[in-house]
């Protein structure tokens, strides 16, 4: 593969150098290089791949170890275009060059400032612009992207734009069309190269073996839901102590026992630390608390652990019945005496949608003190206390209210939280029985089903 | 002519290769320009013929040239103003401008541009103007010779025309072709510009001010004249410096071009594009793949490099997603194909999935609801899926409508080439019902 480049003219040993930073990408970075070239390259390149895959740092290693001339500018960091100029500049022509732009610059006055420093400084190499999180050129003025693409032909230089994004070119491209760059794949890693870079932050004290029996556990447990090697990692870095405890402590050494110790922790991190409802902080410390008390883990989510007074509870399960049950079903459940009631031609087409796909629908205010006073356990006088728990349930945005802020006689509300809340709120409100009444609810959500 | 017969050189391989790369890569990233533009040789003509009647004899003129993307209007200017320039009368008189829609979004930079391309920068000086019409003709007076009878000739060309049409009034356009239409100066307005309707673009006032000329450049070379064209590009110029080589290549080159292979491969770019840009992006990518060691162009080179321009990308993306967000990936599938492409919601994709864990699956874990999640969420950042409703009414993320940005022969594609794909997986993408 060195042979390959050989013609253009970097040393031997730097290359070698390169190639042993970046391990399983030889093929991309030999093509890179070749199409880079000596002296000039294609206009413009977009790199494109999925998260951790090496992009940048394929880019970045080969550009600073082979010190060609290059400006590097992050999407995310340039709120305004002014900025994305301002460091190409900097980058590409020294620190007094940024001065010769004014205050918000626009395009053109790049392009004329760029054009003014090229005489003074010609480019004998190519230049390189690397735009990293190029997704986000979209949403910026509608001429920086094409701008960018042919920047080549419109400052007349030797320069080379290369553009980095996860998502494809295709949803890049303006409506009136543009210079088309020359696209190029970072094909995600197979298992076995995720096992190969993984292994390669091995601890010091431990042989690589063990490190990379580790890694084969952890992905046994991951890959199926998570590919990208960061997440990888720092999943690695956060358990690996776990893993070898038994090992420090002197219990066993046997990387099946090993195995069976960690694997529910990797279970329960699959639904904290994942998730990152839980901070990697918090999960050392759960860790080390582990033996001395089992505390339940605090998700980040609200739902985990909000605390309602008594009678908010049962306004927020009276919204979820009114959200979700049909209004028509409301006789049936609520009276001690109601009549039958009988299927028409629109139930009976519209059986199988079940209110738990669709969403919740808009309740009025009327319908819900209804249901609220008919499943509360004790006699409630409708005072203002009782309201303005409704309205506290808005601001926790645990209902949502539908329509204009303006309705005051006829407010509508809708219920925002999931069934588990529900179950878990009525969990504490009806100890003895466990909620019949949603379970019951749950299953019936036509009408016509279940004899009551 | 010189007699004397050239020294025959003969350089290094590696140095010859470098001198090969280094000449083709200026023809295809540089775009040098050819000596005579392929297969538009009537345009050439018309338009060098216009332009010297305003540079020579003082007349008036638009135009405007017409063509999609990557077809060579640019290449055709910069051809028919080098044979203008040529001639040394011409090369001292006329002033060329170049603005682009890209760059002057503005008709007062667009203003300041002018002012700085004529070099009028100190003549103007803080001078300020009451209307754009008072400042164009403040330059042009300035541009009168000694005897105040005659004005050097000005070519303004703007490239992306179609973008100066969506200026507020359109001043400059309407400024710029009022001059060319009245005597004062004379002046030579050349539009480029890819968009067909360009016309229907301007206002009433402009368009009348406009001699409605208009250049269509609609490639028109057949596939004979396309191979051509490609063995000319490849081709090395006559003053390589070592003869031997400059032999060599070119008849590699020429063996290149007869392979049934290349043929095929050239057909089918060919039938998809017939405009010079793709054709240089493809031949670029080849000539990535000669070096020291390997000093020709190989049939296998063309074709790889077909390939990674025709590739899929989507597809390319899809190999790189988790089992758990090709699973979900396949139940939108399905609810595609049950409910006929109306939107779905997270809830229903979930629903999906938990049937086929229910009935069919060995293989795959029951994940919690919070990781499905995620792995949906990761699927709308690669803009996989994308939400009907761009509002910001407060319906919960589970309940949002999304619709699926792929074809139902992408997805099943994909799940050919993916690594170590499970059997049930691919059972349930390719069963009926779900």
């Amino acid at each position: 593969m060195a042979a390959q480049l050989q013609h253009l003219g970097y040393e031997d040993e730097k290359l070698q150098r390169v190639m042993e930073r970046l391990p399983c990408r030889d093929v991309q970075a030999s093509m890179l290089l070749a199409l880079m070239g000596e002296q000039c390259s294609y206009p413009s390149i977009f790199i494109y791949g999925h998260r951790a895959t090496g992009k940048s740092h394929v880019i970045h290693t080969l550009l600073k170890e082979l010190e060609l001339p290059y400006a590097t500018v992050s999407c995310v960091e340039c709120v305004s275009v002014g900025l994305l100029f301002e460091q190409v500049l900097l980058s590409l022509f020294g620190s007094d060059s940024a001065s010769l732009l004014s205050r918000s610059p626009s395009l053109s006055d790049f392009v004329r400032v760029y054009k003014q420093l090229c005489v003074q400084a010609s480019a004998k190499q190519t230049r390189y612009i690397v735009l990293d999180r190029a997704e986000l050129l979209r949403d910026m003025e509608a001429n920086l992207l094409p701008a960018f693409l042919r920047l080549q032909e419109l400052v007349e230089d030797n320069v080379t734009v290369i553009l980095l994004s996860e998502i494809v070119w295709d949803k890049f491209r303006p409506n009136t069309g543009c210079f088309e760059p020359l696209l190029l794949h970072f094909p995600d890693y197979s298992k076995g190269e995720l096992q190969q870079i993984l292994s390669e932050d091995s601890h010091p004290s431990y042989s690589p073996e063990l490190y990379s029996a580790f890694i084969n556990i952890l992905l046994g447990v991951f890959y199926s839901v998570c590919r990208d090697l960061r997440e990888l990692r720092h999943l690695a870095a956060l358990h690996f102590s776990k893993f070898v405890e038994p090992l420090e402590q002197g219990k066993e050494s046997d990387t099946h026992k090993l195995w069976r110790n960690i694997e529910p922790h990797l279970k329960k991190a699959m639904q904290t630390v994942y998730l990152r409802e839980v901070s990697s902080v918090q999960w050392e410390q759960q860790l080390q608390m582990e033996e001395k008390e089992a505390g339940v883990v605090r998700g980040l989510s609200a739902h985990a652990h909000v605390e309602l007074p008594y009678y908010s509870k049962f306004l927020l399960i009276a919204a979820y019945l009114a959200s979700y049950n049909p209004a028509r079903t409301d006789k049936r459940f609520f009276l001690k005496h109601h009549g039958k009631i009988k299927k028409t031609n629109f139930l009976k087409k519209h059986e199988k949608t079940s209110n738990h796909l669709l969403g919740p629908k808009p309740f009025p205010l009327d319908r819900l003190l209804a249901i609220f006073y008919s499943v509360v356990d004790s006699r409630v006088a409708p005072t203002a206390s009782v309201f303005c728990q409704i309205s506290s349930l808005v601001t926790l945005q645990l209902l949502n209210q539908v329509g204009h802020d303006d309705q005051l006689d006829a407010p509508k509300y809708k219920c925002a939280v999931s069934l588990d809340f529900i179950l878990t709120i009525s969990r504490c409100v009806y100890p003895m029985l466990y909620c019949p009444l949603v379970t019951d609810w749950n299953h019936c959500q036509t009408p016509a089903s279940a004899a009551l | 002519m010189s007699k004397r017969k050239v020294k025959e050189t003969h350089m290094p391989v590696g140095e010859c290769i470098s001198q090969v790369q280094m000449i083709l890569r200026e023809r295809f990233c540089h775009q040098r320009l050819p000596e005579k533009p392929v297969g538009m040789e009537s345009q050439h003509k018309h338009l060098l013929e216009l332009l010297r009647r305003t540079a020579v004899h003082g007349e008036s003129n638009s135009v405007l040239i017409v063509g999609p993307r990557g077809s060579g209007k640019t290449m055709l200017l910069n051809c028919v103003l080098r044979e203008l320039l040529e001639v040394k009368d011409v090369n001292k008189n006329v002033l060329p401008v170049h603005l682009n829609g890209l760059l002057q979004t503005d008709d007062r930079i667009a203003l300041k541009e002018i002012t700085r391309q004529l070099n009028l920068e100190n003549v103007v000086g803080d001078k300020v103007f009451g209307s754009f019409a008072e400042n164009l003709a403040f330059l042009l007076e300035a541009l009168k010779k000694g005897d105040r009878s005659s004005s050097r000739p000005v070519l303004f060309i703007l490239d992306e025309f179609d973008l100066f049409a969506h200026h507020k009034n359109q001043t400059l356009l309407y400024n710029l072709l009022d001059v060319s239409q009245s005597a004062q100066a004379p002046v030579a307005v050349i539009g480029l510009t890819c968009r067909l309707d360009v016309l229907e673009l301007l206002e009433k006032r402009v368009k009348s001010r406009f001699s409605h000329r208009q250049i269509h450049l609609l490639s028109s070379l057949s596939f004979i004249q396309y191979l051509d064209n490609v063995r000319s590009q490849l081709s090395l110029p006559q003053d390589f410096p070592d003869t031997k080589f400059y032999d060599e290549w070119n008849d590699s080159i020429k063996t290149l071009c007869e392979d049934q292979l290349v043929v095929d491969v050239l057909q089918s770019h060919y039938n998809s594009s017939k405009d010079f840009r793709s054709l240089h992006l493809l031949l670029m990518l080849a000539l990535s793949r000669v070096s020291a060691s390997k000093p020709a162009i190989k049939p296998t080179d063309l074709l790889e490099a077909s390939r990674v321009c025709m590739v899929d990308s989507k597809a390319n993306i899809l190999h790189g997603l988790s089992i758990l967000e090709l699973c979900l990936i396949i139940a939108m599938k399905h609810l595609n194909d049950i409910y006929e492409g109306e939107p779905f919601n997270f809830q229903m994709v979930h629903n999906e999935f938990k049937k086929f864990l229910q009935r069919k699956s060995h293989s795959i874990h029951n994940f919690d609801k919070p990781v499905v999640i995620k792995a949906f969420e990761h699927l709308q950042q690669l803009e996989l899926i994308k939400s009907m409703d761009s509002s910001t009414a407060k319906i919960q993320k589970e309940y949002q409508l999304m619709k699926l940005l792929l074809d139902h022969s992408q997805i099943m594609e994909a799940l050919q080439k993916y690594p170590q794909c499970p059997t049930d997986v691919k059972q349930w993408a390719m069963s009926a019902f779900g």
